[in-house]
Formats: C-alpha cells, sequence, structure tokens
C-alpha cells in the first residue's frame, strides 16, 4: 500500500495486493496531471521472451486514446511509433508521445484517418514495419490490409479474410451456424425495402432489430416494435449505413428482451493455437454503445464461461483468426447465449480484460503478427480482481442519455491514484471537435473485487476535473453507485429502466441537500472574507476585517433554508434547519476540488462556478447543483425580481447538439404536425431525427442542408 | 394646539410637516416648558426619520415592487455592507412654493444620500426615489447629491450613483436646470480623480442623462431602465418616427448599439451584486495604488492550457477570452462592454492578487480588426486605467484597421487616433503581448514597444508585419510572379524574428508561461515611475 502522496504507482490486482482506498494526490489547479504509471507493474502477466524478434517501427494508423495506448506498449517494449495525423490534431497528445509524426491531411477523417494512400506513403517514408490500426477507422478495412500485404507491410491484426467474413453480417452467421455457434433467430438474407422490411418483421415477430450489415458500434441500427417503427427504422438506419460504412445493405433479427451483451476476448496466433480471456459484461448501453463495462460479469460462472470462451474460440478457428478479436453474445436471463457478431479489432474497452489477466493485448498482437506463437496457454489466464471501465463522454447526459458537446478542455485534471488507470488522448486545452468521436477518457479501476472497484471508481470520478465541455460523469457517477447496479442485475436495457424519463441527475437525499447547502454557504463565506483581505489598503480598519459570522439564505432546487455561519479556529460552524456541521476551513477557492470534511466525515465536492450575484455551483456525486446563497436580509428582496422570459420551446426546433443540418423536410408556410419530422441532423455520425413539437404552420427556417450548426441553435420556427 | 397635545400625551398629533412646523413656532412663541419642547422635538425627529424611510409611501412603494425594481432605499441596502450607510441629508426637503408644491414635501426629498462601505471601503452614494415625485430632479435633491460628490473628492471616495428619475422637476423650472449643472460640474472635476460609477434602475431622460455619460461606468437593467435625450413621444412628434421605449433608450439599445453603457445585467439584486464585485477591483482614488487582494492562486506554474488556444491556421479564428482567462487569477475576468464592438475585449482582471486592465483584440469577431467603435471603446478604457494607476496588459492579434467607406467617412482616422493617444499618454505600467497579427499601423497603435510599452513579448505564433504576405507582394513585386514572391515574403515576416531582431519585442516566450511572466513584470514594474510634460491638459482627438 501506498504510504503518502508520492508518485502513484500503477499497479495490478494481484491476490496479494489489497486496495482498500484511494490515494489522490493534491491537484494544484493548473498543471495538467495525467496518470503517470509505471506499466511493468499492470502487466503482470505478460511474457515477453528474451530475445525474441520484434518490429523496429510501428506505424499507428488512429488518433486519440487509443493511439497513445498503442504507443505506450511501443515505447515499453523499447520499438519506435510514428503518429500519422490530421492537421487539428498537429499538437495532440499521440503526436507528441510518438516517436515521428506525419500529417496525412485536414480535419475531416475522410481526406485524412480514412486516407489509404496517404498512410501508406507515410510507411513508406517513415520505413515502419507494421501498422496498429487501433479501434474504428481502417481497422476492419480488408482492402487495407491487403494493400499493406502487398506493400510487405504486416498489418497488426487478423488477415483480410478474418475481417472480410466476420465484417459481413450475414456472411459471418452462415460461417457461425457451420460452427455449431449458438445463434439468434432471423432472417437470413439481404432485405430489398421497407415493405419488404415490414414483412420480414412480421414473420419473425416484434420486436425486431434492424442493422447494417456492415454496421458496428450501434450506428445504422434501429430496434422496431412495430409496422410503422419498422419502416422508419429501416429508413433511417439504410441512411446512416450508407453515410458511415458506404454499404446500406440491411439486415433483420429477433430482438431478445431482457438481453445482457457479454463478449469473450479471443487471442490467436498464425499457428493455430487460440485462446480466450475470459469475457466482458458490456450490457450497460445507451442507444446500441457501452457506456461501463466491466469483467468479469456478475452472471457469468465458471461453467458458462467456459462454454461461451469455447465457442468464441471455435469461431475464430472457424475464419483462420490471428491477433486479438472479440465474440459477441446476447445473454437471456436463462443463461442462454447467441452469437452476434465477431470484432476483428482491438476493442475500446479492451484494459478490463487486461486488468483481470494482466496480459498487455497489444504486446499480444503485436507478437502474433510478428509470426510468434502464443505465449500462453488457456490455463495461465486467470480471473483475478474485477475491473470497471467508465466511457467519459464530452456529452449530455440529460438529453437522451448523452448527446454529444464540445469545446475546449479549459481545466482538465484525471484522478491518480492506486487501482486506477485513465487511458485519455487529450490534455488540458484539447479542442472536442465535431470531427472526431467525443471520448474524453476511459476510466479504469480495478480492486481485489467488485466492490473494491467500484468505491475506487466513486473516488476516481468525483476527483476528475473536466472544464469547458460538457460530460457524462454525471450520469456515470449514479449508475455506480445505483442499487440495482451495485448488486449486478443488470441488461441492455438497464438505463431505459432504471431512468424511464430520462436522467434527471442525482436525486438528493435531506442530508446531502443539506450539506449541499452548508458547503455552498461556506464557500460564499470564504469568499467573503477574501473579498475584505485587500494587502495594500492603508484606510481599512481591522475591525473591518473580522466579519466571522454570516446570517445567509440558501436556496437548492426551490427550496430555501436559513444558514447560520460562525467562522473560528479555521472551523466553519454551519447550522441548518435544526442541524449542526462542523466544516474544517481547508479548501481554497482556486481549486477546483473541496475535500470537504464535515464533521470528520471526508466528502468530494467540486466547485464549478460561482458569481459576485451569489451563484455558487457545486459537482456533488457527479451532478451538478446550482445554489444561490445570498445574505438573509437580502434575499427578502428576490420576490420583487422580474421572472426571466423563457424561449417556447415548443414553437421551435432547435439543433440538441453541434452537428450539420443533413436534410430539412418542411418548407416555409408548410402546415406540421407535432411528432413530424421537419429536419434530420448529422453529429458524430450519427443521424438524428428532430421533429416538430406541436402541430403548426413552419414560420421561418434558419438553415439548409449542409450548414453547421451550434447547440441551441433555432433551426426552424413555428407560428 | 397645545391642548390636542396635552390630551393625547404628545402622541399622533402632528399630522404633518407643514402643520408640525406651524405648531413649533406657536410653542417657541409661547416659552412652554423646555422639557416639554424637547421631548417633542426628539419626537417629532423620530417620526420624520420614519417617514423619511418611507419615502412616497407604501403605495407608492408597492407599485415600484410591481414594476420589479426595488426601492431607493433596499437598493442600498444590497450595495453596501450591512449597517454601513451614514445617511446625509434626511431632512431636507424642496423649496419650491409653486403650483401647489408647498403643500407636498417629503422628508429628504426624492433621493437619499450618504456613504457607506463595500467590502469595508468607503464609497459615497446617492439613490434616486422615485417613489417621491418620481424621482425628479428638485434644487435640494441636486443640492443633496453635489454634497456628497464634494465630500468624495475631499476624501478620495468613489462616488456611485443609482439612478431613477423622472427628469427635472418641472414645477421649479430653471431651478432644477442648474441643479442638473451643478451636478455635471462636479462630474467633471471628480473625473480622474475618484473612479465614478453610474447604475441605470428607471427612467433617465433629457438633461439627466449626461451626468452618467460623463462618469467613468454606466450601467444598466435590464428591462426596466431608460436613456434617452427625448422620448418615444417628442420622437414621434418631430421626425414621424415610431420607436418603442426599449428600442429607443433600452438595456440591448445602449449595450449592443449606441455604446452608451458599459453592461447591463438581469435585474435590481444582480446589478447591484455585480457592482459591488466591479467596485473591488478599483482603487478608491487616483492617488491610491490599485488594489491587491489576497491570492490563493498560484501565480508561478505554467498553463499548458494556453499552448493550443492559437490555432496552426493562421486565418482561424479563437476566442482570445480563452488567453485572458487563462492568464487571470482563478479565469476571473469583469468584462466591460461585453455586447458592443466585440472585435475588441476590455476588462478587468486580478495577476498575483492586483487589480489589472486587459486590452485585447478579438479575433472571433471581425478577425478583431481595429474600427471606429472598437478604438473608442478601447481608448476610454485605458484613460480610465491610465487615470487610476491600474497596469495594462494587451494582447495583440489584429490584421490591422478595418478598411471601407463606410469607416472613412465617419472617421476612422481621428477615431482611431484615439487609441493611439491613450496608448501613448499613458504612463502605468504597460504590458504587451503579441500573441498572433500585428500587421501595419494597428501594431503600433495597440501598446507597441514604441509608445512606450514596459514589456512587450511575442508568442512564437506571431507576425510582425506592415500588412499580410497577399498585399504586401503585390505593391512590392507589381506584376511580376506574385506567388512566389509571397512565400517568401511570408518566410521572412510571418513569424516574430523580425521584431525580436531589432529589440520591439523583448523576448519570445512560450504560452504557457505567459501568467508566471506578467506576474514577475508586474511585480517589478511597481515602482515604475514616468511623468508626461507638464501641460494643462493634452489635446486628444474627440
Amino acid at each position: 500500500m501506498a504510504t503518502s502522496l508520492q508518485l502513484p504507482v500503477f499497479r495490478a490486482c494481484s491476490r496479494m495486493r489489497n486496495i482498500s482506498s484511494v490515494k489522490l494526490s493534491p491537484i494544484s489547479l493548473r498543471f495538467f496531471q495525467t496518470t503517470s504509471q509505471n506499466f511493468r507493474d499492470l502487466y503482470w502477466n505478460d511474457k515477453i521472451q528474451k530475445g525474441e524478434s520484434q518490429f523496429d517501427k510501428i506505424l499507428v494508423a488512429n488518433r486519440g486514446e487509443i493511439a497513445c495506448r498503442v504507443i505506450q506498449s511501443c515505447q515499453r517494449l523499447g520499438i519506435k511509433s510514428v503518429a500519422v495525423h490530421s492537421e487539428v490534431d498537429s499538437s495532440a497528445k499521440f503526436v507528441r508521445m510518438a516517436d515521428e509524426a506525419v500529417c496525412i491531411g485536414p480535419a475531416p477523417t475522410s481526406q485524412s484517418y480514412l486516407r489509404m494512400d496517404k498512410i501508406l506513403e507515410a510507411v513508406k517514408s517513415t520505413g515502419a514495419q507494421a501498422v496498429h490500426p487501433g479501434y474504428g477507422f481502417l481497422s476492419e478495412n480488408m482492402e487495407f490490409a491487403a494493400q499493406l500485404a502487398d506493400n510487405n507491410v504486416v498489418f497488426i491484426g487478423p488477415s483480410s479474410y478474418s475481417i472480410k467474413s466476420m465484417g459481413d453480417k450475414i456472411e459471418s452467421k452462415r460461417i457461425a451456424s457451420a460452427a455449431k455457434i449458438n445463434m439468434i433467430p432471423g432472417f437470413d438474407g439481404e432485405v430489398g425495402d421497407e415493405d419488404h422490411a415490414v414483412e420480414i418483421s412480421r414473420q419473425i415477430g416484434y420486436p425486431v432489430m434492424i442493422k447494417a450489415s456492415a454496421g458496428g458500434g450501434g450506428k445504422g441500427m434501429r430496434i422496431a416494435w412495430n409496422d410503422e417503427e419498422a419502416r422508419k427504422g429501416f429508413r433511417l438506419s439504410k441512411d446512416e449505413a450508407k453515410s458511415s460504412f458506404g454499404d446500406d445493405r440491411m439486415l433483420i433479427e429477433k430482438f431478445i428482451d431482457n438481453p445482457r451483451h457479454i463478449e469473450v476476448q479471443v487471442l490467436c496466433d498464425n499457428h493455430g493455437n487460440a485462446v480466450y480471456l475470459n469475457e466482458r459484461e458490456c450490457s450497460i448501453q445507451r442507444r446500441n454503445q457501452k457506456v461501463i463495462e466491466e469483467a468479469p460479469s456478475t452472471f457469468v460462472d465458471p461453467e458458462m464461461r467456459k462454454a461461451m470462451g469455447e465457442q468464441a474460440v471455435a469461431m475464430a478457428q472457424a475464419v483462420k483468426y490471428s491477433s486479438a478479436g472479440t465474440v459477441e453474445f446476447l445473454v437471456d436471463s436463462q443463461k442462454n447465449f447467441y452469437f452476434l457478431e465477431m470484432n476483428t479489432r482491438l476493442q475500446v474497452e479492451h484494459p478490463i480484460t487486461e486488468c483481470i489477466t494482466g496480459i498487455d493485448l497489444v504486446h499480444q498482437m503485436i507478437r502474433v503478427a510478428k509470426g510468434h506463437k502464443l505465449s500462453h496457454t488457456q490455463d495461465e489466464i486467470p480471473v483475478d480482481g474485477w475491473a470497471m471501465e467508465c466511457r467519459v463522454y464530452a456529452e449530455d447526459p440529460y438529453k437522451n442519455f448523452g448527446l454529444p458537446s464540445i469545446g475546449r478542455l479549459t481545466r482538465y485534471s484525471e484522478p491518480v491514484g492506486e487501482g486506477i488507470r485513465c487511458d485519455s488522448g487529450i490534455t488540458e486545452g484539447s479542442e472536442i471537435s465535431i470531427y472526431y468521436d467525443p471520448m474524453i477518457c476511459k476510466l479504469v479501476t480495478y480492486g481485489k473485487d467488485r466492490q473494491t472497484s467500484l468505491d475506487v471508481m466513486t473516488n476516481a470520478l468525483d476527483s476528475y476535473v473536466i472544464r469547458g465541455v460538457t460530460h457524462n460523469i454525471p450520469l456515470l457517477r449514479d449508475i455506480i453507485t445505483e442499487e440495482r447496479f451495485v448488486s449486478g442485475d443488470i441488461t441492455t436495457k438497464y438505463l431505459q429502466e432504471t431512468y424511464p424519463d430520462g436522467f434527471k441527475g442525482k436525486q438528493l437525499t435531506s442530508s446531502e441537500e443539506l450539506k449541499l447547502m452548508a458547503v455552498s454557504s461556506c464557500v460564499y463565506a470564504k469568499e467573503d472574507v477574501r473579498d475584505r483581505s485587500f494587502l495594500n489598503e492603508k484606510r481599512l480598519h481591522n475591525e473591518q476585517l473580522a466579519d466571522k459570522e454570516w446570517k445567509l439564505s440558501v436556496v437548492l432546487d426551490g427550496n430555501q433554508e436559513a444558514v447560520h455561519i460562525v467562522l473560528k479556529d479555521d472551523i466553519f460552524t454551519v447550522k441548518c434547519r435544526g442541524e449542526t456541521f462542523d466544516i474544517k476551513n481547508n479548501f481554497n477557492l482556486s481549486q477546483s476540488i473541496i475535500n470537504a470534511d464535515i464533521d470528520g466525515s471526508k466528502i468530494t465536492y467540486q466547485l464549478l462556478g460561482r458569481d459576485a450575484a451569489g451563484h455558487i455551483k457545486l459537482q456533488y456525486a457527479g451532478s451538478v447543483f446550482k445554489t444561490h446563497v445570498l445574505e438573509e436580509r437580502i434575499s427578502e428582496y428576490v420576490k420583487h425580481m422580474p421572472e426571466k422570459k423563457v424561449i417556447d420551446k415548443l414553437s421551435t426546433v432547435f439543433a440538441p447538439m453541434p452537428g450539420m443540418v443533413k436534410k430539412v423536410s418542411a418548407e416555409v408556410g408548410q402546415m406540421i404536425s407535432e411528432g413530424q419530422e421537419v429536419c434530420v441532423l448529422e453529429a458524430m455520425k450519427m443521424q438524428n431525427s428532430l421533429i416538430a413539437g406541436k402541430t403548426a404552420k413552419v414560420k421561418k427556417i434558419h438553415f439548409k442542408a449542409g450548414d453547421t450548426v451550434a447547440e441551441d441553435d433555432i433551426i426552424i420556427e413555428l407560428e | 394646539m397645545w391642548q390636542s397635545l396635552t390630551k393625547s400625551n404628545g402622541v399622533n398629533c402632528i399630522k404633518n410637516s407643514l402643520k408640525s412646523q406651524l405648531y413649533l413656532r406657536d410653542f417657541a412663541s409661547k416659552r412652554w416648558n423646555t422639557a416639554q419642547h424637547t421631548l417633542a422635538v426628539r419626537k417629532k425627529i423620530e417620526e420624520l426619520r420614519k417617514k423619511a424611510l418611507l419615502g412616497g409611501g407604501e403605495k407608492r412603494i408597492d407599485a415600484q415592487h410591481k414594476r420589479g425594481k426595488l426601492t431607493a432605499r433596499e437598493r442600498l441596502n444590497v450595495l453596501l455592507d450591512k449597517q454601513s450607510f451614514i445617511e446625509y441629508d434626511a431632512f431636507m426637503e424642496h423649496d419650491c412654493a409653486d403650483f401647489g408644491m408647498e403643500n407636498q414635501k417629503y422628508a429628504g426629498d426624492s433621493v437619499i444620500t450618504g456613504r457607506g462601505k463595500i467590502n469595508g471601503r468607503t464609497v459615497f452614494v446617492f439613490s434616486q426615489d422615485f417613489t417621491v415625485f418620481g424621482g425628479s430632479l428638485s434644487g435640494a435633491h441636486a443640492k443633496k447629491v453635489c454634497k456628497i460628490m464634494d465630500q468624495a473628492m475631499l476624501v478620495g471616495a468613489p462616488v456611485i450613483g443609482l439612478n431613477d428619475s423622472g427628469g427635472a422637476r418641472i414645477q421649479e423650472g430653471v431651478v432644477s436646470l442648474a441643479g442638473y449643472a451643478d451636478i455635471f460640474q462636479r462630474n467633471v472635476m471628480a473625473s480622474g480623480v475618484i473612479p465614478q460609477i453610474s447604475l441605470i434602475m428607471g427612467p433617465c431622460a433629457g438633461g439627466a442623462v449626461y451626468s452618467p455619460a460623463l462618469t467613468d461606468f454606466t450601467f444598466m437593467v435590464q428591462d426596466t431602465s431608460y436613456l434617452f435625450i427625448t422620448g418615444p413621444d417628442v420622437v414621434k412628434a418631430v421626425t414621424q418616427e415610431e420607436v418603442t421605449q426599449e428600442e429607443l433608450g433600452g438595456a440591448k439599445t445602449h449595450t449592443t448599439l449606441s455604446g452608451v453603457a458599459h453592461n447591463s445585467f438581469e435585474n435590481d439584486l444582480d446589478a447591484l451584486l455585480r457592482l459591488r464585485d466591479l467596485y473591488n477591483f478599483l482603487p478608491l482614488s487616483n492617488q491610491d495604488e490599485a488594489p491587491v487582494r489576497k491570492c490563493s492562486d498560484p501565480w508561478d506554474v505554467d498553463v499548458p492550457g494556453l499552448d493550443t488556444v492559437v490555432p496552426l491556421e493562421s486565418t482561424e479564428a479563437y476566442d482570445i477570452k480563452d488567453v485572458i482567462k487563462g492568464v487571470a487569477d482563478e479565469g476571473e475576468f469583469f468584462e466591460i462592454m461585453p455586447s458592443y464592438a466585440k472585435n475588441i475585449v476590455i476588462g478587468f482582471g486580478r495577476m498575483n492578487g492586483r487589480t489589472v486592465g486587459f486590452v485585447a483584440n478579438q479575433p472571433k469577431s471581425a478577425a478583431g480588426t481595429l474600427d471606429i467603435n472598437s478604438s473608442v471603446k478601447a481608448a476610454r478604457f485605458v484613460r480610465f486605467l491610465d487615470a487610476f494607476n491600474i497596469p495594462i496588459i494587451t494582447f495583440v492579434d489584429v490584421p490591422g484597421f478595418l478598411p471601407g467607406t463606410h469607416q472613412e467617412y465617419n472617421g476612422i482616422i481621428r477615431h482611431g487616433a484615439k487609441l493611439l493617444y491613450a496608448y501613448a499618454e499613458a504612463t502605468v505600467p504597460k504590458i504587451t503581448i503579441i500573441t498572433r497579427k500585428a500587421y501595419g499601423g494597428a501594431y503600433d497603435v495597440m501598446s507597441s514597444k514604441h509608445l512606450r510599452g514596459d514589456i512587450n513579448y511575442a508568442w512564437p505564433s506571431a507576425e510582425v508585419a506592415v500588412m499580410g504576405a497577399q498585399g504586401a507582394v503585390k505593391i512590392i513585386f507589381r506584376g511580376k510572379d506574385v506567388q512566389e514572391k509571397e512565400a517568401e515574403y511570408i518566410d521572412k515576416f510571418a513569424n516574430p524574428f523580425p521584431a525580436a531582431t531589432r529589440g520591439y519585442v523583448d523576448d519570445v516566450i512560450e504560452p504557457r508561461t505567459t501568467r508566471r511572466r506578467i506576474c514577475l513584470d508586474l511585480e517589478m514594474l511597481r515602482t515604475k515611475k514616468l511623468k508626461n510634460p507638464t501641460k494643462k491638459h493634452g489635446n486628444i482627438p474627440l
């Protein structure tokens, strides 16, 4: 156990080590702190054969955190790394980490990260012997893999045959059934048009899942519960598939109720060896995109693990797989599991597998690509401890569990400490732009058991300082302490079921509310003292500096409370609603984090903002709370203030997120009915249908197809 | 009279001040028992004070509240520290005897004056009382205001005026006009000696508008305050133009179009509390140095976020406020005129606790060019900073003056000269950081080394040149292969070296070190002594 606030040593949890608390280093506000880890300890089970041949130089054909992740392993292994980047990424973290960097084009991915020719040029000019594609972009592009092979460059991933077989969902199903893998009932072929989609859906029986044959990551995928939804879903998914993958072939299958999404990591070599690295539970999803993952799963027992693992290995071997891959299963409440698809790449959530197995997956991918045999046998792959991963995104969790947001990270400080691994590709000052995935980081925690891992995660999320963009920590933080999640009872519908009316933020108990009010009053008092602390004012009398007692009124969510505070001997004694708290004066108004000491117990808050008019914004348990603190004598005037005019949101169709207008399907003067689609907005490669809030005539259209819009821009006005 | 007094045991007999005065006269003439007399006087003082507290009475107070406005006294309660207000002239009354005014008198008349403290520091205040004669300005009203202004000058403390007045007291005629002029004269005498701030919290029309206009800062309350020379009715009568009060002189008009007001706030409470915030940035007079407040934000660390503010593409916009907030203590920035002439950003911040003024071109708006409005906006602010010993931090990213007939016809030459004049004249510490473009005459103007800049820095992204490469080569190489030459020009001038090799910038610094460097320089410049030649006053091109 680390005894003091020293440089955090990154440790994996073997059975011997116990992790009971998180040690957080003091956050210096203006310093960007990244997790400085010693990776050797993390990969305690990774095997390096002395003298084994390895590549001299690897090009990483990706950006952001995954590029950093791959480069880290290269650095650890003494392999030189080359980054390719777009113009806007020139000073990104992964570019600075790499030994060499080549700019391959402007910001849009189609002109940079998806340009095979440019990347091939970079490979040639830098003399890289192999290319690691990360995930997304060209990672599952068999043409890219083939082109590299033509140029005698090694693609660190499976063969283009494997990619091809598994990349096409229809093809992959055929192979899977041939290999006797459990299958979901569905239509085994291509869907023609909307009518055909409805016909097939009826045959299979609703609910059905409509998805792009070439799809992945939730894009081009929709669930339909009736004919109308089947039509709409088919049309939208098809459009999305076309713009995202350039392939709009669709398929339809039975949608399994109350399912869990559990996947198995496999690792194979060119010599026919294959092992499974246990499962990952990825059921917490929104719009089919993963939010929180964990390994192992609470639902999987050793017998089931073995069965799933063996099927996964069989699947991989059926396509002569080499490298790391993932076989996704849908699991029903009776522990039946069905093959979904196989991802022929390194997954976003691979770190949790690394935590519980101690194996560096990137290293093993590199070894396998070099032609080496697997260094692990199945019995050398343990389930050791428990790992959780939260995907921290720049998105607004209050809107549909997360709509992308953009901005500049004005303050950014990652949590550090034992049991925390923060995989990110950004630093303070980085821009989250509309061009790329809005992921800020993958926050991974682990411990000897699930609860330890969750406790570390709670503290880590509370201490994570992100300013400048809206992020989804409120939702993540709420889930990991929610009763049902903590008990392990989850399905892919968890979010809709737990938050039927959408996520509304942390719901405070009465005691939490009081403490929040008390802390915010302390912030007010502290600022009041400082406002009088002039260092060069000759005319002030001392007694004026001695104001150590405040009668305040605090409003939080419409509840007003009288608060009485006395500051003595660096302790704020706060009286509120008949209760008394002693809060230590141990925080600093310039710091983002308030590690409050309330009657001896420690609670983490973040100070997000405060202004002269008494508005104090605090973050507690992930959620943001706005309080209004005034002197009691002044607070009585609030009632005279005129109410602020609110914009009538029903009469406008506004952009819920920044993006590009794909289509405007209304005209000025046209009558439209409530719920009718009037505009399609493309953001982060997702098509979002915007609907009219009421039946009315279109008054004005402010944007046309192709325009970019900022969040809350009014696109269409209704009469 | 007396009988009634004894009967009711001295209580409740004095109905109004007029009657009571007559009564007191009777009292004296009858040489009554002095103890009784003393008690009666005390009673009267008490009653008058009570009345004075109510201004125009409960009914009018309710009406004021219904309009979403606080009363004059409530406003002072919010603005000033608890129990710090000391009132002057609570008993003063108007002396108008025409049009029945002799029967309508209110203790203190239509304004409340006095002094108080804001965070322990003295301030003189007047707060016009709309509940008394609509806050109109009488001779007595003016006298009260002049009194506190005189005393503020005497001791060197700022004056804050809370305006809520229908205008001149028409019944008093020329007396009222004289009163305005008395105030104007004092505004001008106090200018540059003590900070003067006006907060418009109701109507302010006609001659009354010139007092706020003469003060250093004019703020408005949204939806409830108006400033205009002539109201919509007169405008209609004279020009046939139909315009609402709000359009003609509301907060939005004056903070975005006319530049008359320096900012507007949501409501009375918000405005008064934010005024307290502004007050903390200001010295009490021109004899005091800029205040230094305790600072908990470390000054001696890097700010890595600053490295990525300026985009790589030299034509791409960015928000200069990211730079200001990056260097200022705790990112706090009290912006002045945020909605007017957005191509320049001005406002107060602190560096290691010490108040500084920031002036910065805003590439996000009109590419950060200098035009008439932005020059005038910044010039006035620079002069304020210079008058009150507040160091000036200038961030430069300016592609030049805005070209065009509109600008030329409206006098960009003389207006641009104001900013040049203001910077050249200023003797306070001046620190300048060129973040990107510093082109042409605008480079000179923006607190360059040549205008006695104390410390001038360039970021690595700086380009100091006479003009952009494209324009320059067209002139230098008329008719030749321009494209090739353009590259040559960019090579030569689109970097900080031409300025650095000549000493026009003292150093090329990494953006992340900017905060640290400014703090060190300010520490050094504390003892700066620079005096302009003795003169009556300069002749700034107005």
